[in-house]
């Protein structure tokens, strides 16, 4: 009997594995290379392996041997005929800057002639191969575990002596992009509530048949895609389009007065705010459709106003659905990237439009990982400090 | 709202009062009420007979079509539900699941301004009145239905209404707890010398608690009488329906006197007692007690029928038995359960007759 049972968990068990499978292969590893590229970046000591290993033994303060130097050129001819070079060499200017160009031009230097002195050609090359902290940048690019792209996520850096300084003001954009996209989120978050409670309110209390049509409005944005719908919000917010054009029509505005709703913040809070909306209403409906009516009744006919029914009796019964809306809609929004990218023009750019810009402009996965990275780990933490004032147990989603 | 206080005045009236949601249904239909100070004063009907409208019209949660309601003499309709000082007592309670039991109670008192020195006293004197001691904080989910229940009337009473509204208080709670609480609602209304207006569909919960009675039907009130009046002295075939058990035979008028009538039916003619002035030729119906009629010798009753026993039924105090007779084959009577009965049985021939003061012809409703 008990074997039996246990049959048939199994076998329960066993239907769930293709989703398993799938989410494994297209979601969790995927993810996770993703991940380990922010600290993981075995490219450069892949390729200059035998320099490397002579540098583990330098004392970084005076200049290398000629033995290094001589090591360092020959794996630069070699990479070069591989014509692996030029990867090897922006790896290496993303840590320090201008090595790119230096290991290019002296590689071309070098592409031929023996030299005596490896040095000294290296060093009539280019000058910075006669500093010491060239061949130290050199050396942390070789590491293989680096926490150097947390670093730069965090508008960190290290300074000569390998200490982590700040970046100066005007070099910081990472922390200033994620402290906007908090606010931003925020800020869509507090709107979707305002906008969204009476909304859900009225659902939870409409005849049924009126609450149907209701739930149905607020769904039917979902039936087009995300794409039309912010093309749309271009359409209707741009100088020449449809609010400015009414806005002047009935002469609020005049011609040349015409307010930039688009490509710039403005026109992000506006676009993901209705975007997101049906992500507050649907919990918030939930929970108000559990909320007897009747309780409004008995405060006011225990003599309050409504107001006080309302503040005293009917909000603290709707929190856990306030509790899940604000968290849906401040995640949703935290990571948002394709509203932000159509609509925010430079000014109103997200963290995640960064993280995309990473991956497919200036290539630079590590530091993308470790910026999405951090992502994750700031919403884990939002989770956390609302796990512990509201409680996710309490939460209900529908 | 120029009228002041008129003491000698009914603590609650209705005056014509209509109701309709849709301009066409009537759901109250020229409603007349008073409500004397200190009465228990039930609202009994079927569901959908507008009795529970009536409640929230005097609530202030509806507004009536046409008519008036006063509140101690002064009319109430654009006075809002806060301001009418009404404790109300909801059909499912309506503890707010949020509070605990002492802030529940606390509430009116608290949004009266009353100062926190003085409300703790009055919750703490209220929750022993429902003998509720020292549960001021626990939370409502936590109760059981029956204690529930005593919060919730604790919460009507403890900013000292003299008008009490319950609606259906007992309704979901089960048989033994229903009449223990009863009990209780009466004493306390009559402790304090509450007026309670009270909504109810059973009509023994009525029967056992109430000064009068209302019996509402289609949003019209059929009768309103005290409780043995309703019982005895029926005015309404639905009314004699409703209240109890009754047979009900159907027949035309043959002749008609003062306090005598006699009725053609299919069985025969059967002498009755009318409440109104009923013409020959017209349609009536006889109600009669099951209890009123009994096995006879020969010329004890007015009315006599010999009768076959279709069904006997022993139900420990009284045997149950069902015959047919005048054209009802489902006419119930019920005997005590004394020595002397035992020696019919089912399918036995058996006389059986009733009184024309037990036998009551009513205007035929169907």
């Amino acid at each position: 009997m008990a074997q039996s049972l246990r049959g048939a968990r199994i076998r329960a068990a066993a239907l769930t594995l293709p989703l398993v499978i799938f989410i494994t292969v297209t979601f969790f590893v995927p993810l996770g290379s993703m991940l380990t590229r922010s600290f993981h970046s075995p490219q450069v000591a892949d390729a200059l392996p035998r320099t490397l290993a002579l540098l583990e033994d330098w004392d970084g303060q005076s200049g290398p041997q000629e033995e290094t130097f001589r090591t360092l050129g020959e794996e630069f001819r070699s990479l070069a005929k591989q014509r692996k070079l030029g990867g090897v060499a922006t790896r290496i200017n993303r840590l320090e800057s201008g090595m790119r160009s230096t290991i290019l031009k002296t590689a071309r230097k070098l592409r031929r002639d023996q030299p005596e002195s490896w040095r000294e050609a290296m060093v009539a090359a280019d000058e910075a191969w006669g500093e010491a902290g060239t061949w130290r940048a050199l050396r942390r690019a070789g590491e293989r575990f680096t926490l150097q792209h947390y670093l730069n996520a965090l508008d960190l850096d290290r300074d000569d002596a390998g200490r982590i300084v700040t970046q100066p003001p005007e070099r910081r954009i990472y922390l200033p992009l994620l402290w906007r996209t908090l606010v931003v989120s925020l800020a869509i978050t507090v709107i979707c509530l305002v906008l969204g409670y009476p909304v859900a309110y009225l659902i939870a209390n409409s005849s049924p048949a009126r609450s149907n049509l209701l739930l149905l409005l607020v769904l039917l944005p979902f039936w087009t895609s995300l794409l039309v719908r912010t093309t749309s919000w271009i359409v209707l917010l741009q100088n020449q389009g449809v609010v400015n054009d009414l806005l002047v029509a009935i002469g609020i505005l005049g011609d040349d007065g015409r307010i930039a709703m688009v490509y710039n913040m403005t026109g992000t809070l506006i676009a993901m705010t209705q975007i997101l909306l049906p992500f507050m209403i649907l919990p918030l409906f939930a929970v108000m459709r559990t909320v007897s009516p009747q309780h409004l009744r008995a405060a006011s006919s225990l003599g309050a106003t409504f107001r006080q029914g309302f503040l005293r009796v009917y909000w603290p019964q709707t929190l856990p659905g306030v509790a899940a809306g604000s968290l849906l809609v401040f995640i949703l929004s935290i990571g948002y990237y394709i509203t932000p990218a159509l609509v925010g023009g430079r000014t109103g750019q997200l963290i995640s439009n960064m993280i995309a810009y990473h991956m497919q402009q200036s290539l630079n996965w590590g530091l993308a990982a470790a910026l999405g990275v951090i992502l994750l780990a700031t919403v884990g933490l939002f989770y956390f400090v609302y796990d512990r004032l509201v409680g996710i147990e309490g939460m209900r989603f529908s | 709202m120029t009228s002041t206080v008129k003491k000698d005045e009914a603590h609650v009236v209705f005056r014509g009062v209509d109701k309709t949601y849709d301009g066409k249904t009537m759901v109250v239909r020229d409603l007349d009420l008073h409500v004397e100070r200190g009465e228990f004063f039930t609202l009994l009907g079927p569901s959908g007979s507008g009795k529970t409208t009536c409640l929230m019209m005097l609530a202030g949660f509806e507004a009536s079509t046409s008519g008036e309601i006063t509140i101690d003499g002064r009319p109430v309709h654009n006075l809002p539900p806060r301001k009418r000082g009404i404790g109300m007592v909801f059909q499912n309670y309506a503890l707010f699941p949020n509070m605990t039991v002492g802030q529940n109670l606390s509430f009116p008192l608290e949004v009266r301004g009353i100062p926190a020195s003085d409300r703790a006293e009055r919750v703490r004197r209220t929750l022993a009145m429902v003998r509720l001691e020292g549960m001021e904080n626990r939370r409502p989910g936590e109760l059981s239905g029956g204690q529930q229940q005593r919060v919730a009337i604790a919460r009507a009473l403890v900013f000292e209404p003299s008008l009490v509204l319950m609606d259906e208080p007992l309704g979901a709670l089960d048989r033994r707890l229903r009449e223990e609480l009863q009990f209780e609602i009466r004493n306390i209304q009559q402790e304090l010398g509450l007026t309670v207006v009270y909504v109810t569909h059973d009509q023994q919960e009525a029967m056992a608690m109430s000064t009068r009675v209302a019996v509402f039907h289609r949003g019209q009130v059929q009768q309103i009488a005290t409780p043995e009046v309703l019982y005895e002295e029926p005015e309404r075939e639905f009314v004699a329906r409703f209240i109890g058990d009754n047979n009900i035979l159907r027949g035309h008028v043959l002749s008609a006197d003062e306090g005598q009538c006699i009725v053609d039916t299919p069985g025969g003619e059967v002498k009755a007692f009318p409440v109104y002035r009923c013409r020959p030729g017209e349609k009536v119906a006889l109600a009669i007690r099951p209890e009123r009629v009994g096995l006879a010798q020969p010329r004890t009753y007015s009315n006599e029928f010999e009768v076959d026993l279709r069904d006997i039924l022993f139900v420990g105090d009284h045997l149950r038995m069902r015959v047919k007779v005048c054209g009802n084959s489902n006419f119930i009577i019920k005997l005590p359960n004394i020595a002397g009965h035992g020696a019919v049985l089912k399918g036995d021939r058996v006389r059986i007759g009733w009184g024309i003061m037990d036998c009551r012809a009513l205007p035929d409703e169907e």
